[in-house]
């Protein structure tokens, strides 16, 4: 097991007023994220728990490349990792983003 | 959950537990307890090396079918395979509890449980199995309340091992052709009694022992749908008002369809054998029928019953 | 006195050798052996009949058996060397010479029997490119085939399978060859004629029907999100940005997706009609659920499916089909169509470089070309023009040109990582130090660089057409290979400047909601919904049952 957490800052708070959401699985090669509204406007932040050690270089490749894409200001990604590939983790992030923009 | 279709659309062998309840309920009245934010997850699973699910896989909470009050827990078949461990169960127990208590006040006259199981973790095996008999105690309490206790069976784990037992202790059960009811899994039967007693990798051989046709047919279940959720919708807005109070008749009457059940099949080998005695056209081809062309079959009468 | 006739004379010599052994045309199975030593010489070019399909797989047995003070040094000239009989040939030393197409499951063993110089190797060939050499330096002198059925005087029904053997036939029967079938029955009269008994010499009553592998069966169950990410903006990006209604589609998951996609994604798009009617392409299963909906006008097959023959029976509005009903697959003719008529391939691959040239060739394996290479290259031959055809060749063209022709758009779609975390995304491909190793004088490539238009990853669509000069390209390569090492070493301002450009398209640029990557999505979640959708015809074989 290995916890990994990176902070970043976001050019814009994301939209909508849901509070929480929740996608994917925490299931081999796949991931869970829960997405809160618990950040400052300007701000993020990614916290992992993963199955698989020895990656975090590339998680927090992917997780600073999510914040300058995705802009997720105000929010924080919980995710329990499976073993995703970083696709897959960018795919969910991306996802959690656009639930909390389109979600009520 | 996707802008293409609308939840109640979705395949339910497909959708995750929240997207099944999404879909399941009226729209917007599903209220969660104990949520993921709440963080109630394993504490055993980290000393295994595994991830935990931040609601233990199981999503509780009330909502509204066809404007009644609900209780509804699912259990998210891919986490883990859907299997129980001590938060999933005890959420379980507590929303049971729940049901039985306010029966008599005013509250929910009916839980939804959407089993995807292949029944207690591993690594939770004692905790797990105390939780599946609390489980068990617990449906039977609310039924005797009378609570109707619906279970909805169709996603990719079914529903094995103590799952198996639990959805059969349910008022009433609904399934898919995805789904599988049975107590050990074919896995289990074939590391224990061997390849000739039982080949699990013969898919074919599997759906015909455990699958929802064959329980439809013998009665192991009482509505056949067809995958979508909103056919589970339908089948469970049927059910919820007419299912039968849990009585010493009831039992006795179970135990002599039964004993009935095992005299006529007891020595059939295959599914086909019990299918063709009890009179089907076609046993062979039960697989190939489409879900219309079987839910069009004239059901043998051992297949519809009020003794459960 | 020259002689203009030795051919002739030597074919008439095998022919009474074997006269004894036979019945009419007929010889029986226990005799098989004796028949091959009859008529099989040292050093013959001989075709045992089999492709990443259909295996002549009982000749391929009897043949590893011959007596090798009879029969030796062979070269053998054929797609597919596939089964184990075949690697037995050369073990054996009944072989010596090898020029092939495919090997798919035996690329290991290859690999080891060149490294121990078991194998001779000639070279290792596209289907056409093998066809080709069989009317110019590699005619066989015996040709072994497979077919359903024979009638007595040698009439052939190869059925929805008939694949490479009207070619191989042409080939040897017209220069004096001599061809020899294996039937699964010997019949009164064939449903069909698809080899005239007239170029047929022997037929073989087979003891089991000849062996078919189900190659194009994609799981829908399988398919994953990010195959569905890359299906939509291929979708999305390139089928409805070209219009392109004529293409093929290689046999990988990502591709499978596509189709899946099709009657949702596409049909919410109004793409019906307008792209993807016309096809060059294996009877996938996948391909049902868009047939279904109307999306499909014609497809030409090179091979059949297992489980798919029915189907495409009761479809003869879509494939080619025989007045006996059953499909009629051609390799030659369908691989010309790929090349000359085709304005799209589409298809996966194991790994890219940073030029864009691509090759499923792993450590210890030579799985050889098959198709793909011509499905995948820009025909220099091609002169008529298609709207997708001239808006790829403008792409690639600086400004307006009275002469600017046009490209076919080669795509090669593929997630950033393999199984494993192995990066498909390399400096260097392993093919390089496959060469080396064996001594090729050519290293195997499946698709060129140059002949690549599109890359389509979870990232994004990298247009290398528009790219101009080789540093832009291999920044537009970076630009989509995500986390692998390869992605990482980009010039992040380099790559910005690409996505203004257009060059490279990221999901959110083409406008599509990431919340739709989902396996909803798909119009068949299962093998089980194929079925459903073909109304029961489709029959897959048992191992892709799971009811």
């Amino acid at each position: 097991m290995e916890k990994i957490e990176v902070r970043g800052t976001a050019k814009r708070r994301v939209p909508g007023t849901s509070l929480r959401a929740i996608t994917g699985v925490s299931a081999s090669g796949n991931l869970e994220v829960l997405v809160e509204r618990v950040m400052p406007d300007r701000e993020c932040m990614v916290e992992v728990t993963t199955a698989v050690a020895g990656f975090g270089d590339i998680w927090r490749a992917v997780i600073e490349e999510f914040f300058e894409r995705g802009a997720p200001g105000g929010l924080r990604f919980s995710i329990n990792d499976g073993g995703a590939r970083p696709d897959t983790v960018t795919l969910r992030l991306m996802q959690g983003v656009r639930l909390m923009e389109t979600t009520k | 959950m996707t802008g293409l279709l609308p939840a109640h659309e979705q395949d339910w062998y497909e959708a995750s537990a929240r997207e099944r309840i999404a879909g399941l309920l009226d729209p917007g009245s599903f209220v969660e307890v104990l949520g993921p934010e709440q963080r109630a997850m394993s504490p055993h699973l980290a000393q295994f090396d595994l991830t935990g699910a931040f609601d233990d896989g199981l999503v509780v909470g009330r909502g509204l079918l066809d404007g009644k009050a609900v209780l509804i827990a699912a259990q998210e078949g891919r986490f883990l395979g859907g299997a129980f461990g001590e938060v999933h169960g005890a959420k379980l127990v507590g929303l049971l509890r729940a049901a039985r208590d306010g029966a008599k006040e005013g509250g929910p006259q009916s839980v939804l449980l959407l089993l995807d199981t292949g029944g207690v973790r591993l690594q939770e095996a004692n905790v797990g199995e105390l939780a599946i008999s609390e489980i068990i105690r617990a449906i039977v309490e609310a039924r005797i309340a009378g609570i109707a206790v619906i279970a909805l069976v169709g996603g990719r784990s079914g529903a094995f091992g103590g799952g198996g037992i639990v959805t059969a202790c349910c008022s009433r059960i609904v399934v898919s052709e995805h789904a599988r009811i049975s107590v050990s899994g074919p896995e289990v039967i074939e590391t224990n009694k061997g390849v000739e007693e039982f080949d699990s990798k013969d898919r074919a051989l599997v759906w015909r022992v455990t699958g929802g046709r064959t329980r439809r047919l013998t009665g192991g279940a009482d509505r056949y749908v067809k995958g979508r959720v909103q056919d589970f919708r339908d089948a469970a807005i049927a059910l919820v008002e007419k299912a039968p109070p849990l009585t010493i008749a009831t039992l006795q009457a179970e135990q002599r369809r039964l004993a009935e059940r095992l005299r006529l099949y007891g020595d059939a080998k295959d599914a086909p054998e019990i299918w063709e005695k009890a009179g089907l056209s076609d046993p062979t081809h039960m697989a190939d029928l489409t879900d219309d062309q079987f839910l069009a079959l004239p059901m043998p009468k051992e297949a519809d019953h009020d003794a459960r | 006195m020259a002689t203009w006739h030795k051919q002739r004379d030597e074919r008439q010599r095998r022919l009474e050798a074997a006269g004894r052994l036979a019945t009419g045309k007929i010889v029986h199975a226990g005799d098989t052996k004796s028949l091959f030593e009859a008529v099989i010489r040292p050093g013959d070019r001989v075709c045992l009949e089999g492709d990443n399909q259909k295996q002549a797989d009982f000749f391929a047995e009897v043949l590893a058996g011959v007596d090798k003070s009879i029969v030796h040094d062979l070269h053998i000239v054929q797609s597919g060397i596939v089964l184990q009989a075949h690697l037995d040939l050369f073990e054996r030393g009944i072989a010596r010479k090898l020029d092939f197409s495919y090997s798919g499951p035996q690329g290991a063993a290859i690999a080891r029997a060149l490294s121990a110089g078991k194998i001779e190797l000639g070279a290792i060939h596209t289907y056409i490119e093998l066809y080709a050499r069989y009317f110019m330096d590699l005619t066989p002198n015996v040709a072994l085939l497979a077919a359903v059925c024979a009638d007595r005087d040698g009439n052939l029904y190869t059925g929805p399978n008939t694949e490479d053997t009207p070619t191989i036939v042409e080939a040897t029967a017209f220069k004096s060859g001599i061809v020899i079938a294996q039937v699964n029955k010997i019949v009164d009269k064939v449903p069909r004629v698809d080899i005239p008994g007239d170029r047929v010499d022997f037929v073989v009553e087979a003891d089991r029907p000849f062996y078919v592998e189900p190659l194009f069966t994609r799981d829908p169950a399988n398919v994953t999100e990010g195959q569905i990410l890359m299906a939509m903006m291929a979708i999305k990006g390139i089928y409805a940005e070209y219009g392109v209604k004529r293409l093929n589609h290689g046999i990988g998951f990502p591709t499978a997706a596509i189709e899946l996609l099709l009657p949702t994604y596409g049909e919410r798009l109004g793409l019906k009609g307008k792209i993807a009617t016309t096809w060059a392409l294996n009877p996938h299963p996948t391909l049902i659920p868009a047939i279904e909906s109307g999306w499909v006008e014609q497809i030409h097959c090179f091979g059949s499916e297992v489980g798919m023959d029915d189907y495409m029976a009761a479809r003869s509005d879509v494939y080619f089909t025989g007045h006996d009903g059953s499909l009629r697959s051609n390799r030659m003719m369908c691989q010309n169509a790929g090349l000359y008529a085709c304005d799209m391939f589409i298809g996966s691959t194991l790994q890219i470089d940073l030029a864009g040239n691509s090759s499923t060739v792993t450590p210890g394996r030579i799985a050889g070309f098959g198709g793909a290479p011509n499905m995948g290259a820009d025909s220099h031959g091609r002169r008529h023009p298609t709207d997708p055809w001239l808006k790829a060749g403008r792409e690639a063209s600086d400004g307006p040109a009275a002469l600017t022709r046009g490209r076919k758009l080669v795509v090669q779609v593929l997630e950033t990582f393999g199984e494993k975390m192995v990066p498909n995304f390399v400096e260097k491909l392993d093919s390089l130090e496959l060469a080396e190793k064996l001594n090729l004088e050519l290293a195997p490539v499946m698709i060129y660089g140059d002949d690549v238009t599109h890359i389509v990853t979870e990232e994004g669509i990298a247009n290398l057409l528009l790219c101009r000069g080789p540093a832009e390209r291999e920044q537009a390569i970076r630009g989509v290979a995500g986390f692998t090492d390869v992605g990482r070493g980009r010039d992040r301002a380099a790559v910005e400047a690409l996505r203004q450009r257009g060059i490279i398209r990221r999901p959110e640029d083409l406008g599509i909601e990431i919340l739709d990557a989902n396996r909803q999505l798909l119009a068949a979640h299962s093998i089980e919904d194929l079925v459903t959708w073909s109304g029961g015809l489709y029959r897959p074989p048992s191992k892709f049952r799971n009811w």
